[in-house]
């Protein structure tokens, strides 16, 4: 093959890029990961849970040494309305003790701990450098191969014999790759969060955890008439409130997303959690929503796409996850690279191994099995009228209306389906749509 | 428990948005064409700018700073005018630099 300045340049230093570094760096390839940040993690913000078990090969025991917040042990799930909340609420004493489940962290330290592994396998990590465009050329297969990539750096240019794209959520090197379609705005939401800042003690005592346990509370019905979700989860000594809104009807609804935290933060559920706090820091980042109808191509001619570049996020509602597709697929990117530059093929078939390896892993496999689920969750039936009729079901079975006799279930569920405005035909159809993605 | 704070949650966006650091390049990663958005009537991206940095003003015009910009894609997203917004990403080692998130 050509003469190179490197084997692989990765762009983008998060879960995805580090990953794809760390396994193309044992692999022997000459590695270089670049972050247009000043340390990697420092543009990444995200809605709060690692499920860090796909780093049991790559870096055993991690939990010995990933910088972590807490661990999560208590998992809610909580529908809300104006003046009612229902909640779904799992402890699991287990989880606070290896191999654990999930915890919260700080992106800005998972994110360099994750790449500090990656230079310790032999890459070489270049931050401060932002990536302007792809170098294209010639190559024994194609005419148009991807040959590196451009930064803003003076004399930038970089060859490589394959270009990991780890560039996010935005990845103009999927876009200039023409990877990606016009991307539809249907198909992203905008995560708003605040951390705020209370004595560990006062967390501790207010979410019902101690040391290092955590919560983390997903909640659906809190964002007004924008359709989307919210989140509260502990850290350390900070908690993390936000939401995740449909882009689409955020601006149609005229509300600001600072202004759909505060509604969330003053309802009766969620104040007593964080009054008093101060707010630590105010961030935002889009998540690419819509799962697999969403995925651009996943390689081109000496390119490979992975983590949030290719929409690998899974937003099904009980089930929030992104950084741990981030880590697999770079994974994956990363062994595929290995693969096809000791084969002598980098062409978009030499890198077919990638699309095998994500398809029959829990990459694609859960992502086919929820491809319904994005859009069910945030379906105005889901968002709107679904909670009035739950926590209308929960508030009559709870009710003591003496001298009134108890209501029959049924009548109870028939009167409050019929109350929320909820139709038979429709609810079955989701129940159907629920127990085929969920089932 | 601690007292309850009757001021909760009032905050100013100013210093919202002085909770995030930024290291602010001299050349703006984001160019809006006012004209563009002279007679457009959606004007999506001052309702859904994170940062709120879309602003509207007297002459109809649209006012944008990109100093306090999380480079999140909102913008260019929501935009329905072809060329009004030009994004990119700062140059290296410039723009928001999240700590705690």
């Amino acid at each position: 093959m050509a003469e190179v300045d490197f084997d692989v340049v990765i762009v983008g230093a998060g879960p995805a890029g580090s990953c794809a570094a760390i396994e193309a760096a044992r692999g022997g390839l000459r590695t270089l990961l670049l972050e247009r940040g000043p340390f990697p993690g420092s543009k990444n913000m995200y809605g709060g849970v690692i499920y860090p078990r796909i780093l049991d090969d790559l870096i055993p025991d991690w939990w010995n040494e990933v910088p972590i917040q807490r661990w999560v042990t208590r998992r809610s799930t909580m529908i809300l309305t104006e003046t009612r909340a229902l909640s779904v609420d799992f402890r699991n004493d287990a989880w606070s003790a290896p191999p654990y489940n999930g915890a919260t962290a700080y992106r800005p330290e998972l994110d360099r701990w994750l790449a500090d592994h990656a230079v310790a396998a032999g890459a070489t990590l270049l931050c401060d450098t932002t990536v302007t465009g792809l170098l294209r050329g010639q190559s024994r297969r194609s005419a148009h191969a991807v040959t590196g990539v451009r930064t803003d750096r003076p004399d930038g240019d970089v060859t490589a014999l394959v270009v990991i794209a780890c560039d996010g959520v935005n990845s103009f090197v999927a876009k200039e790759a023409g990877l990606y379609g016009t991307p539809n705005p249907k198909n992203f939401t905008l995560g708003v969060k605040e951390t705020i800042s209370l004595p560990k003690q006062v967390i501790d005592e207010r979410f019902g955890v101690r040391d290092r346990e955590g919560v983390d509370i997903e909640i659906i019905g809190c964002t007004g008439g924008i359709n989307g979700g919210g989140f509260v989860y502990t850290n350390l000594a900070t908690v993390a409130v936000g939401v995740v809104l449909k882009l689409t009807k955020l601006a149609a609804q005229k509300t600001r997303p600072e202004d759909v935290i505060a509604a969330m933060k003053r309802h009766s559920a969620i104040a007593p959690l964080v009054e008093g706090g101060e707010l630590h820091e105010y961030s935002a980042h889009l998540i690419p929503e819509a799962g697999l109808s969403m995925m651009p191509g996943m390689t081109g001619d000496g390119l490979l796409v992975a983590g949030d570049a290719a929409a690998l996020c899974l937003s099904a509602g009980i089930w929030l996850e992104g950084v741990n597709f981030a880590m697999a697929s770079g994974m994956y990117a990363g062994q595929t690279a290995i693969e096809a530059i000791a084969d002598g093929d980098v062409s978009q078939r030499g890198l077919g191994g990638y699309a095998r390896r994500l398809s029959d892993t829990f990459v694609l496999r859960d992502h086919r099995k929820l491809r319904r689920a994005p859009e069910l969750v945030l379906s105005d039936r889901v968002q709107h009228l679904y909670p009035s009729m739950v926590t209308g079901i929960a508030e009559r079975m709870f009710r003591v209306d003496n001298p009134s006799a108890k209501p029959g279930l049924r009548r109870i569920v028939r009167e409050e389906r019929k109350r929320a405005g909820v139709h038979l035909r429709g609810l079955w159809r989701d129940g159907h749509d629920a127990f085929r993605s969920f089932g | 428990m601690t007292e309850r704070d009757e001021t909760w949650p009032e905050i100013s966006f100013s210093d919202r948005m002085a909770t995030v650091e930024f290291k602010v390049s001299d050349k703006p990663h984001i160019v809006v064409d006012g004209k563009a958005c002279a007679d457009c009537s959606t004007r999506e991206c001052i309702m859904a700018c994170p940062a709120d940095l879309f602003v509207p003003t007297s002459d109809g015009g649209i006012l944008f700073n990109y100093e306090q910009c999380f480079e999140c894609g909102t913008c260019y997203l929501v935009c329905n005018r072809e060329g009004a917004i030009s994004w990119s990403y700062p140059e290296g080692g410039f723009g928001v630099i999240f700590r705690s998130t």
